[in-house]
């Protein structure tokens, strides 16, 4: 253990920790603005915004040795008996000056700029700025440059931090974005003809500690502070990144990543960012329905709550498609459900996506091929149940063969996944309820159609490749005539009060060991459920 | 005061004083022979630590000491790089070195490196200079042939490769980690310290920037011995343990309004005044000296009452100047305007800052802009204690900046104003009497200042 010494406050850090004035200084509940440094990339120290006062503290006499230079926090190593003063007059008027000189040329142009309510630029000048702008106003224009099909750059609203830079150069490996020209006609670019396009692209929008990168997508889209932020779980690939949902009134407006040095230390990929538009798809189910000989009906879910028990106890053998995108309760509830009215009902992991090869970038992070954010979790539950072996393709033949008369398939995907002849089989049985979120050949041929949620709209939790297990709320409410998988099956159950996933996660860890370690509090970065199984990238 | 009789330049007069058989005509390469022959590099780098020798590419840090910083018994490589990127305004005593002596460059290139133990030796030579390539590349050509360079030199086991290397055409890439930045393919943009070079340097490898100059020095120091050395300059000042003396031969080029410009060799610590009267034949056209320029402009200015002052690394710092620098006089005769001088000066910085850290990027760019803005007839008298408050901000509070740039962009500024406030002052009344700021006219719907 060793002393930190941050404006008189002493901080205590472990002896295998490597932290520089800025990470200590968050300990002792300091901030010390910077610009350019991130945790995730290298340190260039040029922004010359967390130039803080340095020395040391001799133990033995208790005497303080300051160094003449001011130093960047963000390079200067915390070591034991180091000194930081942060708050002295020759810091605060070197802050000063250096946002005095961000600012000479950067427009202000705030009530446009995509950035405002949570630009650095922004921040910092009414907590460190001048209190007079003392620089030459000159017209202000506002150079926006393509520099890639997601991202789109203001050149003069850039503070030249480099992050984007490094990013493309230290973490995707891609090399796209470099510095062009000298001095104050420093600009950030990409070489003609190689555009900003990897599968990471939109990270740098993240990184940008102004408004200089941004996001196509979201450009103009929503101003931040009146969007919401959820906790969420990406849903695009079976790494499962930690994610923020960020929505307004119901409507996903953008996913950020979402801090976990466990799973994405910063990062998330161009697919899983961009991949919630089909949320907010006007074709998604959003009635249930009900098919006989006389057609297709829509009927209220109360209708489906009272006759559907009957029918499914009338079917005979039972089978169900649990599909990797319920989260773990979800999946729960349906096996138990289903058990509940046929002991020896057939239980399976749904059809498991998988496009291309898994992708590794230089720093570890990796998209995978699987596209389904629970595999693993879903193959536990039904493990559980005692079906370990058992396929999605067998219980489409058993259908067709009459072993089976009654299944439930649940859905979540995004893509077609259940073609013609899946629904020609499935449906030869007595009884066919689909729960999904778009119209698929096997919906339209399903005896209930039951409209599913969206990912955002569900609330439970997700393990992922690794055998980490993350847990989130609900970000938005699904739209009317939409139940949640979780909800109607806990009214199935005949389950007193309203479905909260924690109440069954505890049900689940208490009575399958896998799940054990979920049965306290799950921290943002979740719980590792194999101790064995190493985590997917690390700091 | 008699004449010092030219060390490093003793050749340049001579015909084809760049070619290898006159240099050795004149004893050239003994001190190398002699060297390898008799000493080791734990020795020689402790001979030249005696002397005092003192880096002459701006900061005057001891060489011998620079070269002791190297980690002991690193596996290598080292490197030595010479930095040949002479691009301070005013500034060519390395120029005439190269140019007219190149073998006295490359023997003390080949000793440095011996001391160092460096294997490889790069010249990273300045863009503009395409006479300097031309006979640098001929003299190590030549060296080769005649087993200075290569393969066990002279029959020792030291050997060494030197490699010329042309520059990016940027002030930047003269700094020592921009140098090395460059050097390796990327932007010069300097490195942050520690690790430094000597830790760290080429290729991530232990490696000892040194100037021409220096190296030059070097040679002599081999060839002559210490007590030679130390009997030229300015003795030790045994009040001030900060003041390790300024020793050796000096080459001071002298430009601007004298009579004689030109690249001159004298004992450091002889006086501006001196420099300008007694080798540069005095100002020209028989005017008096308004002000010098002691080093290359970012070590600041000189007034006409300072011009008695030492060219020795102590002297300038005693008259609020940054430093000796490289030596390079500049002179401006009684008409010269200094808005003009300085709005001059604070372009070139503004042109040649490398963008990266913020105080020095945005600072020498509001400098050169203010100044802009006076020269064109609007300035204020307040925009004076602006522009040293920007150069305060960028110059005086150390570690502002990763490199020493802001500095040099600081100095001008702050001794400018500070010598001749009353000129500035002048100037802004005449050309603004209102003193009220006339801004372009501007765009609707802009911000508009307030003040």
């Amino acid at each position: 253990m060793g002393t930190v010494i941050v404006d008189g406050i002493e901080v205590a850090i472990g002896d295998d920790e490597h932290l520089n004035g800025i990470e200590v200084a968050r300990r002792a509940g300091i901030e010390i603005p910077h610009y350019c440094w991130h945790a995730g990339l290298s340190v260039v120290a040029s922004c010359r915004m967390c130039l803080v006062e340095s020395g040391t503290r001799n133990p033995d006499t208790g005497e303080i040795t300051v160094v003449p230079k001011l130093v960047p926090a963000c390079q200067t190593p915390a070591k034991d008996n180091t000194v930081f003063v942060t708050n002295s007059d020759r810091v605060k008027h070197s802050r000063a000056f250096v946002e005095e000189a961000l600012l000479m040329d950067h427009p202000i142009d705030c009530p446009i700029c995509d950035k405002a309510g949570e630009c650095h630029l922004q921040d910092y000048f009414f907590e460190h700025g001048q209190a007079q702008r003392r620089a030459d106003i000159r017209p202000f224009t506002s150079k926006k440059r393509d520099v890639g099909p997601t991202v789109t750059l203001f050149a003069d609203r850039c503070v030249m931090c480099t992050r984007c830079v490094r990013f493309t150069r230290e973490i995707t490996g891609t090399s796209e974005l470099m510095v062009i020209d000298r001095g104050s006609h420093d600009e950030i670019d990409v070489f003609p003809g190689h555009p900003l396009d990897n599968r990471m692209s939109g990270n740098v929008v993240d990184l940008c500690p102004v408004g200089a990168l941004g996001d196509k997508d979201f450009l103009y889209e929503q101003r931040v502070w009146f969007m919401e932020k959820h906790d969420g779980v990406c849903t695009g690939c079976s790494t499962g990144c930690s994610i923020s949902v960020e929505e307004n009134q119901d409507t996903v407006y953008r996913l950020k990543p979402r801090e976990n040095p466990r799973i994405n230390q910063w990062w998330m990929c161009d697919e899983g960012r961009y991949g919630y538009h089909h949320v907010h798809s006007t074709k998604r189910l959003v009635g249930a329905v009900r098919r006989d000989a006389s057609g297709a009906t829509a009927i209220e879910w109360e209708q489906v709550f009272s006759e559907l028990p009957a029918r499914l106890q009338g079917a005979g053998p039972l089978a169900a498609v649990i599909s990797p995108h319920l989260t773990v309760e979800e999946a729960y509830l349906l096996a138990t459900y289903i058990r509940q009215i046929d002991p020896a009902a057939r239980l399976v992991v749904g059809p498991v996506p998988v496009e291309g090869t898994d992708e590794t970038f230089p720093n570890g992070f990796t998209i995978r091929a699987e596209k389904c954010p629970n595999r693993r979790g879903v193959e536990e539950i039904v493990k559980h149940f005692g079906c370990e072996s058992e396929v999605y393709e067998a219980v489409q033949s058993d259908v067709a063969a009459g072993l089976i008369g009654g299944v439930w398939v649940s859905g979540g995907y995004k893509t077609d996944t259940f073609d013609a002849a899946a629904a020609q089989a499935l449906s030869s049985g007595k009884l066919l309820v689909v729960q999904d979120l778009f119209a698929s050949p096997v919906t339209e041929v399903a005896d209930y159609q039951l409209p599913g949620p969206a990912f955002p709209e569900r609330e439970g939790s997700y393990v992922n490749c690794a055998d980490r297990l993350q847990s989130v709320p609900w970000a938005i409410r699904s739209p009317a005539g939409v139940r949640t998988d979780g909800s109607v099956l806990w009214r199935l159950l005949g389950r007193a009060g309203l479905y909260r996933s924690r109440t069954v996660l505890d049900e689940i860890a208490a009575t399958i060991p896998y799940f054990a370690l979920a049965a306290g509090p799950v921290s943002p970065q979740g719980v590792a459920l194999s101790e064995t199984t190493p985590a997917t990238t690390t700091t | 005061m008699a004449r010092f009789e030219p060390v490093l330049l003793a050749n340049i007069d001579r015909e084809n004083s760049h070619r290898l058989s006159v240099y050795e005509s004149t004893g050239g390469y003994q001190a190398l022979r002699r060297v390898l022959a008799e000493m080791d590099p734990v020795a020689f780098t402790e001979l030249v630590k005696s002397s005092n020798l003192r880096g002459r590419g701006g900061a005057g840090f001891p060489t011998g000491l620079k070269w002791t910083f190297l980690p002991k018994g690193h596996p290598g490589p080292i490197y030595m790089c010479i930095n040949a990127d002479e691009s301070e305004p005013g500034t060519f005593n390395n120029r005439v070195l190269m140019e007219e002596d190149p073998h006295q460059v490359i023997e003390g290139i080949i000793l440095s490196s011996f001391a160092t133990r460096a294997t490889t030796a790069y010249i990273y030579l300045r863009y503009e200079y395409p006479l300097s390539y031309e006979r640098l590349q001929g003299a190590i050509d030549e060296a080769y042939a005649a087993g200075y360079l290569g393969k066990n030199i002279q029959g020792s086991d030291f050997s060494l490769d030197i490699y010329l290397h042309r520059g990016a055409a940027a002030y930047i890439c003269g700094e020592e980690t921009g140098l090395i930045e460059s050097l390796e393919g990327k932007r010069a943009w300097p490195r942050i310290k520690p690790p430094f070079p000597a830790v760290e340097g080429v290729f991530r490898k232990p490696t000892v920037v040194n100037n021409i100059e220096t190296v030059c020095c070097v040679k002599q120091i081999a060839q002559r011995g210490v007590d030679w050395f130390k009997s030229i300059g300015v003795p030790a000042d045994p009040k001030n343990s900060r003041d390790p003396g300024s020793y050796g031969p000096k080459l001071y080029c002298l430009s601007g309004h004298v009579e004689r410009p030109g690249c001159y060799e004298a004992p450091l610590g002889i006086t501006c005044r001196q420099l300008i009267d007694e080798y540069g034949g005095g100002v020209w056209k028989g005017r008096r000296a308004k002000a010098a320029i002691p080093g290359g402009i970012s070590m600041g200015l000189l007034t006409e009452a300072e011009l008695d002052t030492p060219l020795d690394f102590a002297g300038p710092g005693k008259v609020g100047c940054l430093g000796l620098g490289t030596a390079a006089v500049v002179v401006m005769d009684e008409t010269v305007s200094m808005v003009d001088f300085l709005y001059n000066s604070c372009r070139f910085f503004a042109h040649e800052s490398c963008g990266q850290c913020t105080p020095c990027r945005e600072g020498t760019e509001w400098s050169v802009r203010m100044l802009a803005r006076i020269k064109a007839g609007k300035g204020r008298l307040r925009d004076l204690d602006l522009l040293l408050e920007i150069g305060d901000t960028i110059g005086i509070i150390p570690g502002t900046t990763i490199c020493g740039l802001a500095d040099g962009a600081a100095w001008p500024i702050k001794n400018a104003i500070r010598k001749f406030r009353d000129e500035f002052e002048d100037y802004i009344k005449r050309t603004n009497p209102t003193g009220y700021l006339v801004t372009d006219p501007v765009p609707a719907l802009q911000v508009v200042s307030l003040h």
